[in-house]
């Protein structure tokens, strides 16, 4: 049996801190993700309007923040905020601000294709027994909607866990970090840690993951 | 904006681009043949086989590229296999991209009816037969759409390479800001060069999402 | 009589629990038409899926000229290519045109020659009328149209015998002649067949023999006449008179 380097996770406090710097990453996905989902409905809602004005503004904002890699925002805040405003922003503040944008058109895209997806007739069944439009919304348009949409927020806040370990790259403490202290610190004791470390860590991501995907894929199931 | 300065480093960032592109494109590349044939394991529910796709592809999707990257590059030189930095964006790439990729086909599979297969076999073609001439060009073309948003979504994802130590566009950008504190510069030229890389392939997404989407086999 | 080309014995069937063909025993003689007939749910489908070994079953033997039929064993193509099958849904390959569609069993499974297939090929679709549509994709065709390509595209593979699956089932009211027409052709050209239908008349037009299905169990086989003017059974009496229509108002 090759030295797998495992028995580092259990000296001294490491795998604590191995589960703080976790808690990081989730806390900052958790945070983003509570502020999306409200602004990503209201820039789904908006973005059904009619007016070509508004339908521009919030198409190119919604292009450019999907198309651009998650790393190169947070480049753009991190760095750019400096440079332009002169003012130095924390690692997570400009990590809260990255995803929570990203996630609102992320969300705001899912609030719009739900909205759309709708079928015509859905409404015209409903004015033909009588219903005013807003208890069409009410009783017909909105629970359909929601139905659409659970799973795939569900979603988002996986792909928003798994993003968060970018913050690594502009500097946060956070649990690819921690790991690498952990590893460097005992790299004369325990020339293999980087196996176990970085398997642990990669398991950590896939525990948290797992289920919240798996609870996705139910829902969807069960509505679809 | 300081244009002498984007000018200089232009070829450093077509250079970084390059590489990205290249790496890019040689784990998509072997994404694809993972994932083909790991959605024609699920489709033909293939005993054994099937159990190890499905615990890879939830491996692969509920991990964060960077961390996949971290363990290929710097865990299992540990256990005696040695990966330079190429390969390991290569493989870190094919490793995620594998199962974004079998999932699009898998759904391409079974939005064919299984008359389509029932049918086939019945004018006494052999499985494989109805698998290569039936099921597969009518597959692919469903799930077209979503193999172009995985090649976008992968080419994206390549963002973090420099953490392996590769010199792609993150690397210089970190590298000119932190070296000359030409900020808005170096930001720009990143933003620029990932749009040449990705808007192609996303205004062709579309295109060809509108024309699946309004037609079919024969026009 | 003439010789027997498939043999039908103790046929057995379950989904689960649910016995869906019961003992189930015929057999058919080469150039004979057989027209099964029965309320919807009684296993008529089933019986054809299994003859073609697109069903496994739970018991008894399928034989066509002595080689049994086995779900899942290696020279089920080959076999299979001796039985041409057309279904309800279309079920044309749409990214083929309809020459294509022809063209693909003959040239993949048999290994023949492009020319000599495409060949036949419109000289059927010319006796179906079709010989136009050969460039068409599936799509661009009504429903009684790709019927009639897809009966071409089993033809085409020279099948010893056809099984027809309720082919008229999907297919608005005025299509459905054309399809029934390119069938009675077959008959007159002396194709062994078993069809599953629900149009009485063109059963009785078209059948040398009626088999009466009903919960998994053949409950009657007679020729067409007897059948339809006086069946031996109460439950085929009642099934016929589905058919017809009393007025509801006295004049």
């Amino acid at each position: 049996m090759p030295d797998l380097g495992l028995d580092v996770l259990f000296k001294g406090k490491n795998m604590i801190r191995l589960l703080g710097g976790l808690w990081v990453a989730v806390k900052i996905s958790l945070i983003s993700v509570a502020i999306s989902i409200p602004l990503g409905i209201l820039l789904g809602i908006v973005m059904t309007s009619k007016n070509p004005i508004i339908k521009a503004v919030t198409r190119v904002y919604l292009e450019f923040i999907r198309i651009m890699p998650q790393l190169v925002l947070l480049f753009i805040v991190f760095f750019g905020s400096t440079s332009a405003f002169g003012i130095n922003i924390s690692g997570e503040l400009a990590s809260v601000i990255v995803f929570t944008v990203w996630g609102t058109a992320e969300m705001g895209d899912l609030v719009r294709g739900a909205l759309i997806s709708i079928p015509k007739h859905q409404y015209e069944s409903s004015a033909a027994l009588a219903l005013t439009p807003a208890k069409t919304y009410i009783y017909v348009i909105i629970p359909q909607t929601v139905r659409r949409l659970i799973p795939l927020s569900i979603n988002l806040i996986t792909r928003m866990i798994k993003t968060t370990s970018l913050i690594l790259m502009i500097g946060v403490v956070e649990v690819l970090k921690v790991a690498q202290q952990i590893i460097e610190a005992n790299r004369m004791s325990s020339p293999n840690a980087a196996f176990g470390v970085y398997l642990t860590v990669l398991l950590m991501y896939f525990i948290i993951c797992w289920p919240i995907s798996m609870l996705a894929k139910r829902l969807e199931k069960k509505w679809g | 904006m300081n244009w002498d300065f984007i000018w200089k480093y232009l070829p450093l960032y077509e250079k970084a681009a390059l590489l990205t592109v290249r790496i890019g494109w040689a784990g998509i590349a072997l994404a694809i043949i993972i994932g083909i044939l790991c959605a024609i394991v699920l489709y033909f529910r293939i005993a054994v086989l099937r159990r190890i796709v499905s615990v890879y592809i939830e491996i692969s999707r509920n991990t964060p590229l960077l961390i996949q990257l971290f363990f290929i590059y710097y865990a299992l030189p540990k256990v005696g296999i040695p990966i330079t930095p190429e390969v390991c964006g290569v493989a870190g790439l094919a490793f995620l991209g594998g199962s974004y990729m079998a999932e699009a086909f898998r759904s391409g599979l079974e939005a064919i009816e299984p008359i389509q297969m029932e049918s086939a076999l019945s004018l006494g073609l052999e499985k494989s037969q109805a698998l290569r001439y039936v099921i597969m060009p009518q597959a692919v073309s469903v799930s077209v759409p979503a193999f172009v948003a995985n090649v976008i979504f992968l080419l994206k994802e390549t963002s973090v390479f420099s953490a392996v130590s590769l010199m792609d566009l993150m690397f210089t950008a970190k590298d000119l800001i932190g070296l000359y504190y030409k900020t808005t510069e170096s930001l720009f030229l990143l933003v620029v060069f990932y749009l040449i890389i990705l808007l192609p392939i996303s205004i062709l997404g579309s295109i060809l999402e509108r024309r699946l989407r309004h037609a079919g086999f024969g026009s | 009589m003439n010789e027997e080309l498939l043999k039908v014995e103790h046929l057995t069937k379950k989904f689960e629990d649910n016995v869906v063909l019961d003992d189930i025993s015929f057999t058919v003689h080469k150039g004979e038409v057989i027209v099964i007939v029965g309320p919807s749910g009684c296993g008529k489908s089933t019986m054809l899926r299994c003859i073609n070994a697109l069903e496994p079953v739970q018991g008894g033997r399928i034989t066509i000229d002595g080689d049994e039929i086995v779900y899942g064993s290696k020279n089920l193509s080959s076999l299979r290519q001796k039985i041409g099958m057309v279904f309800q849904s279309y079920d044309l390959f749409p990214h083929l045109n309809v020459l294509d569609n022809i063209l693909l069993a003959p040239m993949k499974a048999q290994k023949r020659k492009k020319d000599e297939v495409a060949k036949e090929a419109v000289e059927l679709l010319e006796r179906v009328g079709l010989r136009d549509k050969a460039k068409s994709f599936p799509r661009q065709l009504s429903g009684g149209q790709k019927q009639r390509v897809a009966i071409v595209r089993a033809l085409c593979m020279h099948p010893e015998m056809m099984l027809f699956d309720e082919v008229t089932a999907a297919l608005d009211p005025e299509m459905v002649r054309e399809v029934l027409d390119v069938i009675l052709g077959l008959a007159k050209g002396g194709m062994t067949m078993i069809i599953v239908t629900h149009e009485m008349q063109f059963a009785r037009a078209v059948a040398d023999r009626v088999l009466f299905l009903e919960n998994g169990s053949i409950i009657e086989d007679s020729e067409p006449d007897t059948f339809f003017e006086s069946p031996k059974t109460e439950r085929a009496k009642e099934f016929l008179n589905i058919f017809n229509f009393e007025r509801s108002k006295e004049k």
